[in-house]
């Protein structure tokens, strides 16, 4: 086993997931088995290789500046849980 | 034992682009909140980012302007964290290849010598909305403005060259300086466009390896920066002479409470687990481009000031100051080739001009006195039509929107007297009416004399109603007296 219980638990926390007794032996063994598999890549000889950040050599387009978007706050905070005065409002997360 | 503090700055520069760095909304100051966040802004499901070309060229013009390398192929990353004004729970920044390599920053001392402040990189991202925990919201609740994000940023990393709070402040004017000059940032601090983060630790004097630093963010004038590292400096010794150590921290400063502590909520989120950004191919930049960008370049500071010694013969350190904001160098030099007095054009700029500007918290763009009026006031100086004193009367009035220099002259009738017979005979009045005056001064030593020439001249000017051309009287009061002896 490559990853540890106590590592999926940070990584829960880090992630602001919660995941419960019952599963996370489960979730352990079944993330350790893709980094198992990841292992087997890393027996490949890539000394020589020069890392890629992107499979294809294309470069990104860039977008003139111009203001194209307008006010769509109406329906936006149409779906939003709760608003206010314009403001979208979330729990207090000040400490 | 004496402590040498050692200081590494992180400055977040916002780029003065009409749009987002991802989207097309607008990033103009001011605006009732969430009027400017799009789909994009808010990552709405299936919105992707399109990248906003002006602000690559802004960040290569930084690069250029310190004399960077310009990575030509940089890579978007993706910082994880969770936060509400973070829509995404990520922000778009760049680690690993950004697009402004090591560089380097030189900054001006007190004591007139200069310093270089090594970059370390710079690199593109997005700024994140505002979370608002005060006012008017419901009870146990935060409200968030997400306007701001998406604003795009340059964050640029200096190694840890600064050794003390002037040199700090030295290099944040600076860095203001540059990113203005070449126009890429507004530069307004009161409205965030400029923050910094501030490495500080400290170490015996002499020694060779760098103490535990704790990085206090998000200041954003140079007063709260100084406070900031003068308190952490402080604090870091005081806890390292009780024998305890400093602890690796984030701790924010409040301006008001003059206060820091430890920033407690994030403390655990500190693992980012960076990962190139899938949604963004690299950005490549071709020497066509750099090129480009370099010839449209503007003076920079450390040009222009020493071009104002060479050209108006100032000194090294009032060019310096007319020389570090853009604004003001264009409005002394327009001044200065209207009235063609560059010594009277800075003084009166960084003078009267600055000090009634800052009075009115105005900036020089907003100025009621235009430099063409100031240059017709400074040719009336220069001709002797009025002296210093009734140029601040002239000044004044024109701050007022009373006309130009000379309507005012002529208006309040504050025409110099140089008219050489009518000062000799106001100067023989004052004497004959005042003979103990006169013999009290024969009377006198050498010393004594000079100091009893003011009570003539106070005399004289009240006389003329502050009219008489005061280089003048004084000559031909030392010349009249000297008959006497």
């Amino acid at each position: 086993m490559i990853i540890e219980r106590h590592e999926i638990e940070k990584l829960a926390t880090l992630s602001r997931l919660s995941i419960d007794e019952k599963t996370i032996t489960d979730v352990t063994e079944r993330l350790s088995s893709v980094l198992d598999l990841v292992a087997q890549l890393q027996s490949a000889d890539t000394v020589s290789a020069q890392g890629i950040f992107r499979p294809f050599q294309v470069a990104q387009r860039l977008r003139a500046d111009e203001v194209t978007e307008g006010n769509h706050r109406d329906e936006f905070q149409a779906i939003a849980p709760a608003t206010d005065n314009g403001l979208f409002i979330v729990p207090k997360m000040i400490d | 034992m004496n402590w040498e503090t050692v200081i590494g700055l992180e400055v977040h520069v916002q780029l003065a682009t009409k749009t987002k760095i991802f989207s097309a909304a607008s990033t103009s100051f001011g605006a009732e909140p969430n009027t400017q966040a799009c789909a994009i802004d808010l990552a709405m499901p299936g919105t992707l980012p399109a990248l906003n070309e002006q602000a690559v060229h802004y960040a290569i013009m930084f690069g250029l302007a310190i004399n960077a390398e310009i990575g030509k192929i940089s890579i978007f990353e993706r910082k994880n964290y969770f936060y509400p004004d973070l829509p995404k729970g990520y922000q778009t920044t760049q680690l690993e290849k950004p697009i402004v390599g090591r560089g380097e920053v030189a900054i001006q001392l007190a004591d007139g010598s200069t310093k270089s402040i090594r970059i370390h990189h710079a690199h593109l991202e997005e700024d994140a909305g505002k979370s608002i925990h005060e006012g008017d919201l419901p009870h146990g609740s935060s409200g968030v403005d997400l306007n701001r994000a998406g604003t795009p940023l340059i964050e640029i990393v200096s190694e840890p060259d600064m050794r003390n709070i002037e040199e700090a402040v030295a290099f944040a004017k600076k860095l203001h300086s540059i990113v203005t000059s070449i126009g890429i940032c507004d530069g307004k601090m009161s409205q965030g466009s400029m923050r910094f983060d501030v490495n500080v630790s400290v170490r015996p004097m002499g020694s060779t390896t760098l103490g535990t630093r704790t990085e206090t963010k998000n200041l954003n004038s140079y007063k709260f920066m100084e406070e900031a590292i003068e308190k952490e400096v402080e604090r870091q010794i005081d806890l390292i002479e009780d024998g305890g150590t400093v602890k690796q921290e984030t701790r924010l400063y409040n301006g008001e409470t003059k206060v820091s502590k430890a920033m407690r909520s994030k403390e655990e989120a500190n693992d980012y687990r960076y990962f190139p950004c899938p949604d963004l191919l690299p950005v490549i930049v071709s020497d066509d481009t750099i090129e480009k960008l370099r010839r449209a370049l503007p003076e920079l500071p450390d040009a222009r000031q020493a071009r104002f010694v060479e050209q108006y013969a100032l000194s090294k350190y009032d060019a310096g100051i007319l020389s570090s904001d853009a604004n003001t160098a264009n409005f002394f030099e327009s001044v200065a080739a209207n009235a063609s007095h560059p010594k009277m054009a800075a003084n009166w700029t960084m003078g009267e001009l600055s000090a009634a500007l800052n009075h009115a918290d105005l900036s020089i763009t907003e100025s009621p006195v235009s430099a063409e009026l100031l240059a017709g006031m400074i040719l009336r100086i220069a001709d002797n039509s009025i002296s210093g004193k009734m140029a601040k009367q002239v000044f004044e009035a024109m701050w007022q929107g009373e006309g130009n220099a000379d309507e005012i002259i002529e208006a309040k009738g504050l025409k110099q007297v140089s008219d050489n017979a009518a000062l000799e005979k106001m100067v023989s009045d004052v004497l004959e009416v005042n003979p103990a005056m006169v013999e009290d001064f024969i009377a006198s030593d050498e010393n004594k004399r000079k100091k009893k020439l003011g009570g003539f001249m106070g005399q004289i000017m009240k006389a003329s109603r502050g009219q008489a051309n005061p280089q003048q009287v004084n000559q031909i009061l030392l010349q009249k007296l000297n008959e006497l002896l």
